[in-house]
């Protein structure tokens, strides 16, 4: 079994946001560069397949030579080769588009991508992927089995979960869940050395097309003082939610 | 321009949301003088929609479409879509809209803006603001494609109500088969789920294990609300990861999210800032969650929590 798992190169969950040029940009000042969260779930699954069912594991990543620390630490986890399409990610469409063109050209029978990038937060990679591949989806994975051309792929509902029973050639958006926290992997020493010797091919992009741009980032406004009730006065925070806040 | 919303049903029932959509959708259809289609699937009150300024239902009825497909909900959508030459369509934001939406967005070629929180800044080319960075940020996106989805975020708009003339057409499209099949569904019944609920109760580490999830579980049923958690609480096993909540887990947009023994960590608050309003029960004067709530309680939990309930009990029988 051929797996891609697609990497995306985020800001750290404790960064501050800022933005430059006018509001236009994000402000990489200072910030500390990641895996995307949920892809290090899903490649963690991917090394599960290949440690147990032989399955071999390329990475891939859309994005500038800036990305390939956070690649060659994906490789240093055990993928064993690594892709990069030396493209700005300008939005989901375009990467969508770039990354089909890798699945096409790969023949990849299972690509692993995370439900949504912390970013952007676009969710929209894996689903137009399979669109243009012609392959099976589950989105919000949380579990997920291979047997043969066999698929079983435990899918989050609101309120649940459900099992789903589909076949190769697959792409699931996945999130914690295919892997527990504790499952996952901090690269060793060994790892980290085997990783700068394994192959990292850069592909320039075949497209330049994309759906929307980003005119402006704004940030929220501050939030007033917090109203503090004494605990011994909780008829006062009934009496506010109720009558200022009115949301009992 | 025509706008076409797709309201999703539960149980032949449409869902909340469906009539956020339809405010919504009404919203700007009145600013540019067109109309409001929806496309509902299975469901038996559709012509509620007209409450909410809807002009017309397109219903599809068919028993193979009991358990949602993304595949063949998406390609109906798509079909409704053409049929109506909608250049603007309108999903929500629930697992099921996830699914489907990028699906749409590459058959239909439009472009898909997630995460939409206010009513477009302009129709052509379209300019909408949506969130980025979880919650941190937001980013003011322009559509360069004919045709664009937005998908809401829920309780961002509301419900505006405004009666409208509605017509009601059934309509068959083609269904395209679909290599995937759900064989079970597993849910919690009886349980507010946290993408539907309006008030959110979620409790952190400082209720020290999962034996007194009881005082947690007893506030939520006072007020109909449902339960979370923060990312520590579920990954030790006190809770199942479905109740997980902030940046990599499931996000809050409730009318109401009160926080007991949650620090309010940056990552944390990522996930839970879009709720309205927000209550913070801590013993720690300084926690941070503090900073982002707007009623607060410095006060131990295993005091504060039971008499809350109580008093909320009373609250609730008086004003029932
Ligand atoms: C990559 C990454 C992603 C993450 N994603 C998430 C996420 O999605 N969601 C999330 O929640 N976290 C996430 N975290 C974890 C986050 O950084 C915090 O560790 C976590 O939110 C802390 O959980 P907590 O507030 O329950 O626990 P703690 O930080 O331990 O806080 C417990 C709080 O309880 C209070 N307390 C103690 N006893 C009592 C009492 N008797 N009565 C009242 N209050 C009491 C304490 O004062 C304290 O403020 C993530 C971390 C990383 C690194
Ligand atoms: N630039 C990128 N390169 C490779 N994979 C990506 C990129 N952007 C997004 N993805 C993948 O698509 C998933 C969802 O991303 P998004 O649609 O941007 O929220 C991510 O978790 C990644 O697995």
């Amino acid at each position: 079994m051929k797996i891609l798992v697609c990497i995306s190169h985020v800001p750290d969950t404790t960064s501050k946001i800022n933005f430059t040029d006018g509001d236009t940009k994000f402000d990489t000042n200072g910030v500390q560069f990641v895996i995307n969260p949920n892809d290090e779930f899903g490649l963690t699954r991917a090394m599960w397949f290949k440690e147990k069912q032989g399955a071999s594991v390329t990475i891939v990543n859309v994005g500038g030579p800036e990305t390939e620390p956070t690649l060659r630490k994906a490789l240093a986890i055990g993928a064993d080769e690594a892709i990069r399409i030396n493209a700005t990610p300008t939005d989901g469409f375009f990467v969508a588009k770039e990354l089909a063109k890798v699945v096409s050209e790969g023949n990849y029978d299972l690509v692993i991508a995370g439900r949504e990038s912390i970013d952007y937060n676009g969710g929209m990679v894996p689903g137009m992927l399979a669109t243009f591949t012609d392959a099976n989806f589950v989105n919000m994975c949380i579990g997920l089995e291979i047997e043969g051309t066999s698929a079983t792929a435990i899918r989050e509902i609101d309120g649940g979960k459900e099992t789903i029973s589909t076949n190769l050639p697959l792409v699931v958006g996945c999130q914690k869940g295919i892997v527990e926290e504790k499952d996952l992997r901090i690269p060793n020493m060994r790892g980290i050395m085997m990783a700068r010797k394994k192959q990292l091919t850069v592909l320039e992009p075949s497209t330049s097309e994309s759906h929307t741009k980003i005119a402006s980032f704004e940030k929220p406004a501050a939030k007033g003082a917090v109203k503090l009730v004494d605990k011994d006065n909780l008829d006062e925070l009934i009496s506010l939610l109720h009558n200022e806040a009115k949301v009992i | 321009m025509s706008i076409l919303i797709y309201t999703e049903s539960e149980g032949g029932k449409l869902k909340k949301t469906a009539f956020e959509l339809a405010s919504y959708a009404s919203a700007i259809a009145t600013q540019q003088g067109s109309s409001v289609t929806a496309v509902a699937i299975n469901a038996n009150d559709a012509e509620e929609l007209g409450n909410y300024g809807v002009h017309k239902v397109l219903t599809v009825s068919d028993d193979s479409l009991n358990n949602f497909s993304a595949k063949k909900y998406a390609s109906i959508i798509q079909q409704t879509a053409e049929k109506e030459s909608a250049s603007l369509v309108i999903v929500g934001s629930g697992s099921n809209d996830k699914f489907l939406a990028p699906i749409l967005s590459a058959k239909l070629n439009a472009a898909l803006v997630p995460n939409v929180v206010e009513l477009p800044e302009s129709i052509s080319p379209l300019k909408v603001k949506r969130t980025a960075f979880t919650n941190k940020a937001f980013a003011m996106t322009e559509v360069d494609t004919e045709k664009a989805i937005i998908a809401l975020s829920k309780n961002s708009f509301g419900l505006k109500e405004n009666s409208t003339a509605v017509t009601s057409e059934s309509f068959s499209p083609s269904i395209p088969e679909d290599a995937s099949s759900v064989t079970s569904t597993d849910k919690v019944s009886g349980k507010v789920a946290i993408a539907d609920a309006e008030i959110v109760v979620s409790g952190g580490r400082g209720l020290k294990g999962p034996e007194n999830w009881n005082l947690i579980e007893n506030l939520a049923e006072v007020l109909g609300a449902a339960t979370a958690c923060s990312k520590p609480v579920s990954d030790m096993g006190w809770r199942p990861h479905s109740e997980h909540v902030g940046q990599t887990g499931k996000p809050v947009a409730s009318n109401l999210y009160i926080a007991v023994g949650i620090s309010g960590a940056i990552q944390h608050l990522a996930g839970v800032n879009s709720s309205k309003v927000k209550v913070v029960i801590n013993n720690d004067a300084d926690a941070p969650f503090f900073k982002a709530a707007d009623y607060g309680i410095v006060g131990d939990a295993f005091e504060v929590v039971p008499k809350l309930t109580e008093k909320l009990k009373e609250f609730k029988a008086n004003n029932a």
